[in-house]
């Protein structure tokens, strides 16, 4: 096993690990700064006080998770670098002002305007507190548009030539942003930010609703939770499917592995639902399949032929095994999160939303589900993408720096160190903040006005200070 | 055409390292200072005065990291491979650091870790971002169109110098910035560490100008040579100007212009290695020219770039102004 962890394999790992932390905390700050829009809005337009007790409560927890998403993703921005210099030097014509645009246009907004949403609103007033709430909510929007873009370019590269010196040389910058593939990704995407969300905060009221903890603001944020999983789990499903169809379109080897299809079906490929995937003697041990359903789904049409991974090049292959896993589990749990969107609209229309302890039991188990079918999927994208890069054109192993192993080994193993230290005292402390009541507000808290003289002390801290009872 | 735009994309990334080292320099001091400061409510301050803008500061890093590999792609890939390790521990720092700004609220029985995580994290991104600059300073090895060199080369004494002298110039940024963001007792001890540190930073600036000459004569040749040379002898004179501003300042309780003196500190000496790497992006191997990307990424990136800054620069400013003013103790949204 150790002859195999060359310098490629280690930067392979390294780039995993790192993005696989990174990525669950954009999927939880997109769909966290657009509720907190939300709730700013309406508590501005109804007065509620219980909106402004949400806000107060979720901004904290955005604070954290945004806070180790932003350290997590200046580690991102480097690695390319350090780890991938080839990569750099050849694509980086391409994706680098992609990602340049990311920072201008996304980045900065949200750090600007974070500092006023968090601790301006009574040094700028109601109004620009909530235009503040409303850039950091774009800020990631637009995040993940480029940074879907750039990733986009890499699966279904277009609108680029090839120079002397092996670089790709931008000729259509409207062909590279809207490639094939990036609608169906982004929108993919965007979806999966906004169930996680809901999941986390359908959790948190469902768990604080079976305590019996505050039940107005509880049920608040629990019947907004699921109305948004009700809505947005079958929205996201329809969008998956519709990815999986470009996907075979532009990138069939990566739904052949996928689907586990090694050998071509002239007259309708079943769908495997599980099986052992063995890719060395190109069969999957243990298939329970129904008969010609791949073909349906994929071709609508119980016999269309359906090419496997046989009409590719062994070398050209994409790891198998991993991809057909992760697939698995982000449809199992797609499939979950729809349940329990119907169960909640059923429950709602029947007037016990808020009461049945089964499915507020449900919610809570759901939780981390959004955070687990992210990382799935994820990893079926791009290990589906593999031996490449940038598809078709870069492989991945002429992509890596010309570095010592011993160096990527090293940095690999600090990055795990920090990352499981840090990390996991972050999520310990977000699960805390999540467990403490959302404070309730006095009354006289809510008619100050905003202070305005020369933004000296706004007075004292808004709420009870969260957390500060530890150990206790 | 393309020749033009490399150039006008060289000084946009110096600017945008210039503006994260005047910026991040600052809030990265505050965490180095933490260990001068024992009090929990002096800590609390000291990280309240930068807490609503240090997410912006630290973003012009990204903007010089990313930027260069959109339009310097090949210095970007060389660069940072050969600066493997320093780039690595100054990530590992910021991490730590970073978090610190919420975590430490989070907790009583963690706080000493945090605050350890705050001051160490800050000092080993400020002392790695100096040694990379004293390891790009000496030069790095470029053949094929990738790092020729080993991944020990950056560890020299010159680096290590370089990495103590940034240190040094970030401690006197972050004791200013004190000097004028707090009050009473806080203010009066960070008055008194901000004088040693500038008399540290002056010497500094001069062990660093004397040093560099001899690590490369090329280096004295550029600064002797016209126009360069009407800064050399204009950079030592504004040099001695801002340390007398930043030391009558402090004299006279003034609360503002040590700051911004210390600010100038930094200007200068990026003026300074500006001038010195002139033409080269990666001295001695790649020049502007050579490292720049294809005529279309430049000029794409470009247009956004010359809308976008302005209004970046425009809302930064905003929320600065918004947060004007001295923090008292009690400050924070926790």
């Amino acid at each position: 096993m150790l002859e195999h962890l060359d310098a490629l394999l280690l930067a392979r790992l390294q780039f995993a690990f790192t993005i696989a932390f990174h990525i669950v905390f954009p999927a939880f700050t997109i769909g966290l700064a657009s509720y907190l829009f939300v709730l700013n809005t309406l508590w501005l337009v109804t007065k509620r006080q219980v909106y402004q007790e949400l806000f107060d409560f979720w901004k904290t927890i955005f604070a954290v998770a945004f806070a180790m998403g932003v350290v997590s993703g200046i580690v991102m921005s480097y690695q390319f670098g350090t780890n991938w210099s080839h990569f750099s030097d050849k694509a980086g014509p391409v994706i680098g002002p992609l990602m340049g645009y990311e920072v201008l246009t996304a980045f900065f907004l949200e750090a600007g305007f974070l500092g006023v949403m968090l601790f301006g609103l009574k040094r700028v007033g109601r109004g620009l507190h909530l235009f503040a709430t409303g850039m950091v909510a774009v800020g990631t929007l637009l995040s993940a548009t480029w940074i879907l873009a750039a990733n986009s370019w890499m699966q279904t590269p277009q609108g680029f030539a090839i120079n002397d010196v092996g670089q790709f040389v931008p000729l259509d910058w409207w062909a590279i942003i809207f490639t094939p593939s990036f609608p169906y990704r982004l929108v993919h995407m965007v979806l999966a930010a906004y169930l996680t969300t809901a999941l986390v905060v359908g959790a948190c009221g469902a768990w604080h609703l079976l305590k019996a903890h505050a039940p107005r603001r509880s049920a608040t944020m629990f019947t907004m939770a699921m109305g948004m999983v009700a809505v947005v789990a079958p929205l996201q499903i329809f969008a998956g499917d519709q990815h999986g169809l470009n996907t075979l379109e532009n990138q069939p080897a990566k739904v052949m592995a996928m689907e586990g299809h090694f050998d071509s079906h002239p007259d309708g490929a079943p769908l495997i639902l599980f099986g052992l995937p063995d890719q060395k003697n190109k069969r999957v041990d243990y298939a329970i399949s129904i008969p010609g359903l791949s073909s349906l789904i994929l071709k609508h049409g119980w016999k269309e032929p359906l090419a496997g991974l046989d009409t590719i090049p062994d070398e050209l292959e994409p790891p198998v095994a991993v991809v057909f896993w992760s697939f698995r589990v982000m449809v199992g749990l797609g499939t979950a999160m729809l349940l329990l969107g119907l169960w909640s609209a059923v429950a709602w229309w029947r007037g016990r939303l808020t009461t049945d302890r089964w499915l507020l039991k449900a919610a809570v188990a759901m939780g981390p589900a959004g955070f687990v079918a992210v990382l799935a999927g994820w990893i079926t994208t791009e290990v589906g993408r593999q031996p490449y890069t940038v598809y078709g054109h870069l492989l991945t192993a002429d992509s890596v720096s010309p570095i010592a192993a011993p160096a990527v080994a090293t940095s690999l193993v600090a990055f795990v160190i920090a990352y499981f230290f840090v990390f996991g005292a972050g999520v310990f402390y977000l699960l805390r903040l999540m467990a403490c009541l959302p404070a309730e507000l006095e009354e006289t808290e809510l008619d100050k006005g905003p202070v305005r003289t020369a933004g000296i002390t706004p007075g004292p801290a808004q709420g009870t200070p969260h957390g500060e009872n530890d150990g206790h | 055409m393309g020749i033009d735009l490399a150039f006008v994309w060289a000084f946009l990334i110096a600017f945008a390292v210039l503006a994260y080292v005047v910026m991040d320099g600052f809030d990265l001091g505050i965490g180095i200072l933490f260990p001068f400061f024992r009090e929990k409510r002096d800590r609390d301050t000291m990280m309240n005065t930068v807490a609503p803008v240090w997410d912006g500061n630290e973003t012009w890093l990204v903007l010089g990291g990313g930027g260069l590999m959109a339009v310097f792609p090949l210095a970007y890939a060389t660069v940072l491979t050969a600066l493997y390790v320093p780039l690595i521990a100054m990530l590992l720092g910021l991490i730590f650091r970073g978090v610190a700004f919420e975590y430490r609220w989070r907790t009583k029985r963690w706080l000493p870790v945090w605050d350890w995580g705050f001051a160490i994290g800050s000092l080993v991104a400020a002392f790695s971002q100096g040694i990379a600059l004293g390891a790009l300073i000496e030069g790095i090895r470029v053949a094929n169109r990738s790092y020729a060199g080993g991944w020990w080369d950056w560890l020299t004494p010159f680096s290590v110098a370089t990495g103590v002298s940034l240190v040094i110039g970030y401690a006197l940024l972050g004791a200013t910035w004190l000097v004028m963001k707090t009050t009473d007792d806080l203010a009066a001890r960070a008055r008194k560490i901000a004088r040693p540190a500038t008399y540290l930073t002056l010497l500094a600036m001069g062990v660093f100008s004397l040093w560099t000459p001899l690590i490369g004569t090329h280096y004295l040749g550029r600064w002797l040579s016209f126009p360069a040379v009407i800064f050399s002898i204009l950079v030592p004179l504004l040099v001695l100007a801002c340390v007398a501003v930043i030391i009558s300042g402090l004299n006279r309780r003034q609360d503002s212009p040590p700051f911004f003196a210390a600010l100038g500190l930094f200007v200068l000496g990026f003026l300074g290695i500006g001038i010195s790497f002139y033409p080269y992006i990666v001295p001695p191997s790649l020049t502007i020219q050579d490292a720049a990307a294809p005529h279309a990424s430049l000029a794409f990136l470009l247009v956004g770039a010359l809308v976008l800054i302005p209004i970046i620069l425009a809302y930064t400013g905003y929320a600065y102004w918004v947060f004007r003013g001295k923090v008292r103790p009690e400050e924070g949204y926790h």
